[in-house]
């Protein structure tokens, strides 16, 4: 568990949420992360984010499921097991492209979602450090990193100036741990810790 | 906005390349009429008139495709292709030229007793065939001629309605009542529109010209192939438009954003003709039912076998390989090939659905085939641009504009 120290200011509204990512970006701090009520639409191009890869990987997932798919079912009715159906070649590619088509769709979903998953840090008995719980109602909660010259009052004062309604200090677990909420001191408190 | 070019003028170049092709056109029809159309082989007579069928028929699914566009996007309530609607709406001008021109070419044919291609016609096998008695209640001329007649008015009329209220966009500003009874209106419109298309493109208008010439043979995905096929070269044609007037340096209000959204249509719409491709073929190739696989013979295992496989990976293979990535919906080059090779391939695939019945033993493709392509390619280009001089090309009043000028795919 690697504790870092963060600034936390909450905006209360988009319009104001954008200009002060600008500023904070221009100012030459770094912004951890901006955790929305909400996915809000063109945040990802205002932080800088890049373009995800999840379409790259789940088109490579889905030509693993047409691979499969083809080669399983032609190794088995052609080699393993050929059986006459109807009549039909052994090798009969129309009946098989909806099968192929399913095992496509199925393993590009499951493989996406299962990589979202893990991008996101998100899966069963995961936690991760909440900067705040009006995130998820109605608060824009932008997160900073702190590094060892950050001058967390003059910080907090700039992002107060940015029209934040509210601004705080953490110290906090930065990734994610496994088990339970108890050894987070920060959940769903938002009293000021000094770094130790 | 006083800035923004929205008054379109022909430049001189279209004219000279459109008047060349009508031009090239025109000769080709002249002698194919000359030397098919007047020829005492029955062959060569049906492949003249067959050939004039399917280019009319699929110009004019294409260009009333375009107008299809405007009602489902607006009945959608979308906005987005507000910056662009008139060149969908010019290339709808051309519904009532083309079904005009079809109109006089499918009742030639079903009056001159063609009876090469339509089957159905000739009165004498129908009294001994039970199966083309069972359908003389759909398949007869007077239905024939009264339902085709019907058809191209009413796309033509509600069409020219829903261009019609297009105009009041440019005129006044409208405040928020009078902008909900715009869209209003123009939303019955487009139900009106909408319903006709269903009940002809959707459904009887490609079996009764098209499917009809294998009378015996039936398959009711048939339409909806048709259907597939039309409107995804009719989102090829407006993405081609719209990349040629952003060439001009007009459309400054439409970006890549819009593009992108053409694009998807053009892929998504590529993946559902080859749904439709592959459920009419498979049923029929695992039922393997003398009477249904009498229309794949020829096709899959006669001479059509090369056009029927390269069909499929033009308008499939390639739109999903090459379309897939955002990349490459977003890029005009890659677009303006593409929307090429769609309209081509299902050109082509028009052309094996009629001649591919009317001439099974030979494929026929030759320069008939691309002087009558040429002709309708050029008759599109200078009616449409025709079209779009009349008109500004942003309806810079109308309420959704906005939506469309800050889109962000």
């Amino acid at each position: 568990m690697a504790k870092k120290k963060f600034v936390v200011g909450c905006f209360d509204d988009e319009a104001v949420l954008f200009p002060a990512v600008k500023k904070v970006r221009t100012s030459g701090y770094k912004i951890h992360d901006v955790y929305t009520p909400f996915a809000v639409h063109g945040l990802d191009h205002a932080l800088g984010l890049r373009e995800t890869s999840l379409h790259t990987a789940g088109f490579i997932y889905g030509i693993t499921g047409t691979t499969t798919a083809l080669s399983c079912i032609s190794w088995i009715f052609t080699l393993d097991w050929p059986l006459n159906i109807g009549g039909k070649p052994h090798f009969a590619l129309p009946a098989w492209v909806p099968i192929i088509f399913e095992l496509t769709v199925l393993f590009a979903a499951v493989g996406m979602v299962l990589t979202f998953c893990y991008l996101c840090q998100l899966a069963p008995f995961v936690k991760k450090h909440h900067f705040h719980p009006r995130a998820t109602d109605d608060l824009f909660v932008m997160v900073i990193e702190c590094t060892d010259k950050t001058n967390v009052e003059d910080l907090k004062a700039f992002l107060s100036s940015n029209g934040a309604v509210e601004t705080d200090v953490q110290v906090a677990e930065e990734g994610w741990w496994l088990g339970r909420y108890d050894k987070d001191e920060m959940m769903f408190e938002n009293k000021e810790i000094v770094a130790a | 906005m006083a800035s923004i070019k929205t008054q379109f003028e022909i430049p001189g170049k279209m004219k000279t390349w459109s008047y060349a092709l009508i031009g090239v056109g025109l000769v080709a029809l002249i002698a194919g009429l000359v030397i098919k159309g007047f020829s005492a082989d029955e062959h060569e007579q049906t492949q003249f008139w067959g050939t004039l069928m399917y280019n009319t028929i699929f110009w004019t699914l294409v260009c009333n495709a375009s107008m299809f566009f405007i009602c489902v996007t607006t009945m959608a309530m979308g906005g987005w292709q507000q910056s662009f609607r008139r060149i969908p709406e010019a290339i709808s001008t051309m519904v009532p030229i083309f079904g005009a021109i079809t109109f006089a070419v499918l009742i030639y044919v079903v009056l001159g007793h063609k009876h090469h291609i339509y089957h159905w016609l000739d009165s004498e096998a129908v009294a001994n065939d039970p199966i083309l008695k069972g359908k003389a209640g759909f398949l007869n001329p007077v239905f024939f001629i009264i339902w085709t007649t019907l058809t191209i008015g009413l796309w033509s009329l509600l069409g020219w309605r829903m261009r019609q209220l297009s105009s009041e966009a440019d005129e006044a500003p409208m405040d928020a009542e009078k902008g909900a009874s715009f869209i209003w209106r123009n939303t019955i419109r487009a139900a009106l529109f909408v319903v006709w298309f269903a009940l002809t493109v959707g459904s009887t208008v490609p079996w009764l010209w098209m499917m009809s010439i294998d009378a015996h043979w039936y398959s009711t995905m048939y339409s909806w192939y048709t259907f597939a096929s039309s409107f995804v070269s009719g989102m090829s044609l407006v993405a081609l438009w719209v990349i040629y007037l952003k060439n001009k340096g007009y459309l400054e209000l439409t970006s890549q954003e819009h593009l992108h959204d053409i694009g998807k249509f053009m892929f998504a719409f590529s993946i559902f003709w080859t749904y439709l491709w592959f459920s009419q073929y498979m049923l029929i190739w695992y039922a393997n039912i003398p009477e249904e696989t009498v229309y794949f013979k020829h096709r899959v295992q006669g001479p059509y076998k090369g056009i029927f496989f390269l069909n499929l990976i033009i308008n499939f293979l390639c739109p999903l390989l090459i379309l897939m990535k955002r990349s490459a919906k977003r890029n005009y080059t890659l677009i303006t090939f593409m929307a090429v090779l769609i309209i081509f391939g299902h050109w082509i695939d028009f052309y094996q659905m009629v001649m591919g019945s009317l001439s099974k033993e030979h494929v026929t493709l030759g320069w008939f085939d691309f002087g009558i392509l040429s002709l309708f390619v050029g008759m599109m280009i200078l009616g449409v641009g025709k079209a779009l001089t009349k008109k500004p090309l942003v309806p810079k009043y109308h309420p959704f504009l906005k939506e469309s000028v800050i889109h962000q795919v």
